[in-house]
Parts: structure tokens; C-alpha cells; sequence
């Protein structure tokens, strides 16, 4: 019963987002305010119905429901609890149904928090966030309803969530993502509705800003998570593979980057404007264009879930009309867009439009080098993989150029700044970040080293420009906290997000120049050194886990003969599909990880195939990941965001 | 040239360049970086180059793993049905790996028709072939017939 309920309810969440897409924008468009109104309250209760339907979706796999094929193909009655809860989104039916709830979710926080929009303005975004859900909701009705029923037999049993994804990660991995992905719908529903009603002001731009920034951060520490994951869970301690999955993730994460910088500019010069709507399409089409790559299967992906070619139609057709209709939108209304004011060669807009340019670039490549083997077998050409070295050689130059631009960015101002003043306040910094980048391989590492000096330098740059910049504030200043006061959130939270780069690239510099790492056959009192440390294999024992039985490993880790640490890895067989797992150990440091894994018994068991790394400043990677989804949500809570729509009329005029 | 013109040919050639650059960039690393798969039949009638960086993919032919006793190198066959082609490794295989199982592995052919792997890919899921070598082995099925 309780699953019909569920899929009932979607058919519901289905007609109301019918009406919202059509009756708030056909009111905006005829001006009707009682049809418009009625955008508030259909956004409710799309949102309602759409989490009846996931909580009865939850019910039936808390209640072990086997009749009911989503839930038997992806639980089983012996997994924990919080791992039947997350495998609602385990597989490709729940976790579009979890995009559906995300959509609803944000549909319903945009008519709850945009007090300050007009209602026309207001009916047109709900309207477009409707139809996004009709085409959704329509998409997991017709090809994926997650309640459909093995009747009259169904299994004793389900078949087991893949141990991989029977982990923390997992629980919290896809929700951050989507809300991410999704989040971008918010811009791109803007987007639509300023170029409908033909209103594309600096005021449009300060009402998506806060919510384009809060879906920037999500999808940032979705990234981040994923790659957290993926290296204490796969075994193997990689942290980025340029899978193509990874990749449908980082390109709408670069292009909103983009925007996010792009709306800037245009909320605070008014110009850009319709580059910064242009971006805000591209960035949710990307979005769903990696839905469809994760969808579809027509990629070979370790993401990839059962194909089927309908599907992947269905969503190709799903983005096929969103680009096409946003497109043709755009073509029209966009040359009426004026700019408002002027500026100079050495300007922040300047700066920021150099910004867009990389980013734009960077996700152009990353989309080629995704996209190109699909090409190449499409125009019969063979099967080809574009591996990791492409996209290294052609990210990290264009990276590397984007943060020397970054660095000067700051020291800029609106509109014009003169070349003795730029330079006056970036010769230190500069000076400094290449001394140090110079310096630095010498001390942690054994000799000079270019690509930790340009790593470095280019990571100290952006810290010691902020810095410095920070610092010449307070040159006029009365007192400390006057000033501290008088700086924006916004401010605050670019400095944030920067230093956060900085930290990242830190990382990633130094975990794939100094990084460790062994693969070695260990019996029974082997031991092997690794950067300084000793490690001692200690032999293995089994244990036994809620659904899997384990051999575990003890490993003593020795420094000098100081004890440091005992791991224990485990190699898991799960009872259900006798799976095999690795599950790696850690420890875990601000400055290295030590990571042990298990390969397989050799030999009868009497000895190991055992994965040792030294992994140094490992964790920067995801610590400036943080950092900056954390500028991103800062910069969204500026209170000039709160303030009411009249207040702010009057402080312009 | 009146000023603005001068900014726009600037800003043009500008453009130009920079998207020179990255297009350069772009098909000299694709050029560098792209890895042919071969179905085990290709690579037996000599049709994989030796020396280059190319994928295999084919099933774990049964009884055809062979251990080193005193290191991590290990010795087996994968087979598209038709042809076997022998792979050896040195490292830790996937979870995955194992007789029956189709994989992809990722190297160089060398002199004596072996194809030395650095990189062998399992899926994780014991269902799942990888499309190219579904697609091999269905060709083969289809050419059978």
C-alpha cells in the first residue's frame, strides 16, 4: 500500500508542477495578479507531495519491502539502517527521485525567501522552476518510478547495496552534489524570467547572486566529498581520476565559478549582463548534461549504473529542449541588454572578465576531452580513452596563468586603477611567494624542483595578495573593529574562497610530487620502510561485521622506534553477492596521511599483497575545498541581500 | 586608428592568440594522450602497434592466473571467445578481478606478443562487461553467424 501512496503522490507533485508551469506565467505575462499569486502555494505543494513520495520510498526500504523491485535490487534485510536509508539513492530510480525532492526543495525556498522580488518576477521563476519539474518529475514517472512491484512473487531477500557505496560517503556524497546540480536551476530560472520580461538590471543580478553562490558551495563540497571518498573508499588513495563522471561534475562547477564572479560584476557595474545570463544556461545545462552522462551509460565510468538507451533519450531530449529553448530565448532578447558604465584596461571588471575567460576555457577542454571518445566512436573511428595526462597537461598551465591573474585581481578597482598603485601594492607579495617557492623544495623536499616552485609561488601569491590587500585597508582607519565591521560579508567570504585555491593547490602540488608509495608482498613480520616510517605487518585475523566477514590486518607503524600508530586494514567479503571489498585504514594528519590497504591473500594466506602510501599534505586538498564552499555560503549571507526591495530603491535613488 | 579601434584590434588579436594557444595545447595533448582499445582478436592477428600505449579488454580466461611466489607479479589470459592474448602485471589486481571476469587492461605490447599492463580496470559490479568488449564480442557473434 504504502508504495502506491508514494507513487500517487509523485503523480501529484507531477500535476501541481503542470500548473505552476503554466498558470503563475501566464499571469505574469498578462498581468494578472491573482494567477501569478498563485506561484507560493503550488511551489508548496509540489515540495509536500514530492517528500510524502520519498519518505513512503524510505518506509518501504526501513521496512525491508522486498516486493517492491527498487528496494530488493538495492538493500537487503542484513544492512545497517542508516545504510537502507541512504540506498534510497543507491540507484538510479531513488536518486532521481532525490533530485526531484532537491528541485521541489529549492522551488519552495525561492517562493519562501524572495520577499523582496516582485511578484511577476517571482511568478516567472517559480513557472520556470515548474517546468524543469514537470520535465522531471514526467522523467521519473514514465521510464523510472522507484515503486514499481515484483507481483505476485517477489524475493525473500533484496539483493544488497554495492559494499562501495555501503559507507558514510555515500550518505552524504550525492545529496551535496545535487543540491548543487540543482541549485543551478535557481540562476538559470532567473535567467530565463529577466529575459522574458526583458528586465535584466543590476537588481536582477542581486537577486540570483545569494542563490547561485549557495548552490556553487554545494556543488563544491559535493566535489570535494566525492573525492574524499573515492580515496579512502576505492583503496587505492587517488583522490581524482578524470573519470568522465567526475568530469560532468567539475564543468558546471567551473562555469559557475564563472558566474558567480560574472554576477558580481554585473550586480555591482552593470555590465557583462548578458554574458552572466549566457553563463546561468550554461551552467544548468551542463548540469543536466552530466545527468545524462551518468544516466545514459554511454559512457564507461565507474559511476555508470545499469544503461538503458531510453533513459539516456529521454533526458538527450530534456536538455536537448532546454538549450534549444533557452538558446532561442536568448538570441532574441539579448542584443536589447546595454551596459551601464564604462571601464579602463586595468579594472577589476577587466580582471574578472580574464577570470571568465579561463574558467570558460577550462570546462571547454574538460567537456572535449569527455566527449571526444563518444565523437570519435559515433563517427566510427574506433574506441579510444582520453586518459588522465590530457587533462593534467592542459588544466594545470591554464590553472596555473588563472591564479597569477587572481592574485592581481584583488589589487584592483572598480572601474580604473593606475599601473604605480597596482604595483606599489603587489611587488612584496610577489617577491615574497617567489622566495619562498624557491626556498621551500630545498627544506621539505630533497633539491630544487620546478613544479613545487611554480605550485608554491603560485599558491603563496594568492594567500600573500589577500593578505596584503587586507592589511591595506586598515591604512586609514580609525579603529580595528570599525573597519572590521565596515567590511562586507561578501568581502570576507572572497578572501575565504581565494585562500581556499591557495590551500588546494598546496595540496595538490605536493601530494603528487611527494607522495609515497609501495606495493609489496608482506608475510608475518615483513616489514618495509616508507618516508621515514616502519612498517611492521602483524598478520591478520577475522572478524566479523553486521553483513560481511573481514580478514583483518594489524600494522604497526614505527618512526625512529617510536610506536606512531596501528592500522588495520580490512579485505571484506559481503555475505549476500560474496562481493570482495578493501576497505583501507588511515591515519590521518594536517600534514600526512598514512594509508595501508590490502591486495590479495597469497599463497594460501600465508602471505599479503599489501598497498602502503605516504601521503603529505593530502588533506589540504579538501580542507581548501571547504574553505571555499564556505566563502561561497559567507558571501551569500551579505545582508544587503535581506534588506527589502523598497530600501534598497530608495538608498539608489 | 582612433583609440578605440586600437583596444578593439588588440582585444581581437588578443582573442586570437590566447585561443591559438589553448587549441595547440589542446590537440597536442590529445594527440599524446589517447589510448586505442583492441579486442584480443586484433591484437593476436598483429593489428595492436608494439610499443604504444593502447587498451585491451577481454574476459579472465579460466585456470590462466599464474602467481610469481616471491613478488607481486602475476601472469593470465583474457580472450574475446576467439583469440587469448597473455597479460602480465606487476601490482595489486582489483577486487573485482577474477576468472570469468571481464576486464580492461591498460599498456604496452611487447616484442614477444605479451601485453604488459600497468593499469588492469575490474568493474564493480560482477554483472557488468565494459561496452567495448560487449560490443567486440557481439561483432564476433555476429560474424560467426
Amino acid at each position: 500500500m504504502i508504495p502506491e501512496i508514494g507513487e500517487f503522490a509523485l503523480i501529484i507533485a507531477l500535476l501541481l508542477s503542470v500548473v505552476l508551469a503554466v498558470v503563475p506565467m501566464y499571469g505574469a505575462t498578462t498581468a494578472n495578479e491573482m494567477w501569478m499569486s498563485y506561484a507560493r502555494p503550488l511551489a508548496m505543494g509540489q515540495f509536500l507531495f514530492v517528500i510524502v513520495s520519498f519518505i513512503c520510498l524510505g518506509y518501504a526500504f526501513a521496512q525491508d519491502d522486498f516486493s517492491v523491485v527498487y528496494v530488493a535490487q538495492h538493500s537487503n534485510s542484513q544492512m545497517p539502517i542508516q545504510f537502507k536509508l541512504s540506498a534510497i539513492w543507491g540507484g538510479h530510480e531513488g536518486s532521481l527521485l532525490l533530485w526531484a525532492l532537491i528541485l521541489c526543495g529549492w522551488t519552495f525556498a525561492v517562493s519562501r525567501f524572495s520577499k523582496a522580488l516582485p511578484l511577476d518576477m517571482l511568478a516567472r521563476v517559480l513557472s520556470v522552476m515548474g517546468i524543469i519539474a514537470t520535465g522531471f518529475i514526467s522523467f521519473l514517472l514514465i521510464t523510472s518510478s522507484p515503486f514499481e512491484r515484483y507481483l505476485p512473487r517477489f524475493p525473500a531477500d533484496g539483493a544488497d547495496l554495492n559494499p562501495l557505496l555501503q559507507d558514510f560517503g555515500l550518505i552524504v556524497h550525492p545529496p551535496m552534489l545535487y543540491m548543487g546540480y540543482v541549485g543551478f536551476s535557481v540562476a538559470f530560472a532567473f535567467a530565463i524570467a529577466a529575459l522574458l520580461s526583458g528586465r535584466m538590471d543590476a537588481a536582477w543580478a542581486r537577486w540570483s547572486r545569494p542563490w547561485t553562490n549557495v548552490a556553487w558551495a554545494f556543488l563544491g563540497l559535493g566535489i570535494t566529498l566525492g573525492s574524499w571518498w573515492a580515496y579512502y573508499e576505492l583503496g587505492w588513495g587517488g583522490w581524482w581520476f578524470w573519470d568522465p563522471v567526475e568530469n560532468a561534475s567539475l564543468m558546471p562547477w567551473l562555469v559557475g565559478t564563472a558566474l558567480v564572479h560574472s554576477l558580481a560584476v554585473t550586480e555591482k557595474r552593470g555590465v557583462f549582463k548578458s554574458w552572466t545570463l549566457l553563463l546561468a544556461i550554461f551552467a544548468f545545462s551542463l548540469s543536466l548534461l552530466g545527468t545524462f552522462l551518468v544516466r545514459s551509460g554511454v559512457l564507461t565510468s565507474v559511476h555508470a549504473f545499469a544503461s538503458d538507451p531510453e533513459r539516456g533519450f529521454f533526458i538527450l531530449m530534456l536538455l536537448a529542449i532546454t538549450m534549444g529553448g533557452s538558446l532561442t530565448l536568448y538570441a532574441f532578447k539579448a542584443p536589447s541588454v546595454k551596459s551601464e558604465s564604462s571601464f579602463s584596461w586595468l579594472s577589476r571588471e577587466v580582471l574578472l572578465l580574464v577570470n571568465n575567460v579561463f574558467l570558460t576555457v577550462m570546462a571547454v577542454t574538460v567537456l572535449l576531452g569527455t566527449l571526444y571518445p563518444l565523437l570519435i566512436d559515433a563517427l566510427g573511428q574506433g574506441k579510444i580513452s582520453v586518459g588522465p595526462p590530457y587533462f593534467n597537461a592542459v588544466f594545470v598551465p591554464i590553472m596555473g596563468t588563472m591564479a597569477i591573474a587572481m592574485g592581481v585581481s584583488v589589487a584592483v578597482r572598480w572601474r580604473e586603477t593606475s599601473t604605480e598603485t597596482v604595483l606599489k601594492t603587489l611587488w612584496l607579495p610577489a617577491v615574497i611567494s617567489l622566495l619562498m617557492g624557491l626556498i621551500f623544495p630545498f627544506v621539505y623536499g630533497s633539491g630544487f624542483d620546478m613544479r613545487v616552485f611554480l605550485g608554491i609561488s603560485v599558491s603563496l601569491w594568492i594567500i600573500s595578495t589577500v593578505v596584503s590587500e587586507f592589511i591595506g585597508k586598515f591604512r586609514n582607519a580609525q579603529t580595528l573593529s570599525s573597519r572590521l565591521s565596515q567590511l562586507s560579508m561578501s568581502y570576507y567570504g572572497m578572501m575565504l574562497a581565494h585562500i581556499g585555491v591557495a590551500v588546494t593547490a598546496i595540496g595538490i602540488t605536493l601530494v603528487s610530487t611527494y607522495s609515497e608509495e609501495r606495493d609489496m608482498r608482506m608475510a608475518k613480520g615483513d616489514s618495509v620502510e616508507l618516508a621515514g616510517y616502519q612498517f611492521t605487518f602483524q598478520g591478520t585475523q577475522v572478524v566479523k561485521g553486521a553483513n560481511y566477514m573481514a580478514d583483518q590486518a594489524t600494522i604497526e607503524v614505527t618512526e625512529d622506534g617510536q610506536s606512531v600508530v596501528t592500522l588495520h586494514p580490512e579485505k571484506r567479503r559481503y555475505n549476500v553477492k560474496r562481493n570482495m571489498m578493501t576497505e583501507a585504514d588511515i591515519d590521518a594528519g594536517l600534514f600526512r596521511d598514512l594509508y595501508v590497504a590490502l591486495g590479495e591473500p597469497l599463497n594460501e594466506g600465508e602471505a599479503w599483497a599489501v598497498r602502503v602510501h605516504y601521503k603529505p599534505y593530502v588533506r589540504w586538498l579538501w580542507l581548501g575545498g571547504i574553505l571555499m564552499a564556505l566563502g561561497g555560503l559567507l558571501t551569500a549571507a551579505d545582508k544587503r541581500y535581506r534588506k527589502s526591495s523598497r530600501k534598497q530603491e530608495s538608498v539608489h535613488a | 586608428m582612433t583609440p578605440k579601434r586600437k583596444k578593439r584590434l588588440s582585444i581581437i588579436l588578443g582573442l586570437v592568440f590566447g585561443t591559438a594557444l589553448i587549441v595547440g595545447l589542446v590537440m597536442f595533448s590529445l594527440s599524446e594522450n589517447i589510448n586505442l582499445f583492441y579486442s584480443t582478436s586484433q591484437i593476436a592477428q598483429g593489428e595492436a602497434p608494439v610499443g604504444a600505449r593502447i587498451r585491451a579488454g577481454g574476459m579472465v580466461v579460466d585456470g590462466s592466473i599464474k602467481r610469481s611466489t616471491d613478488s607481486l607479479k602475476v601472469q593470465f589470459a583474457i580472450t574475446d571467445y576467439e583469440h587469448q592474448v597473455i597479460v602480465e602485471f606487476t601490482g595489486i589486481l582489483p577486487d573485482l578481478f577474477r576468472e570469468g571476469q571481464g576486464i580492461i587492461a591498460q599498456g604496452k605490447m611487447d616484442a614477444q606478443g605479451i601485453f604488459q599492463a600497468d593499469e588492469v580496470l575490474a568493474k564493480h559490479d560482477e554483472n557488468y562487461m565494459p561496452p567495448e568488449i560487449a560490443e567486440s564480442m557481439k561483432q564476433k557473434q555476429e560474424s560467426v553467424k
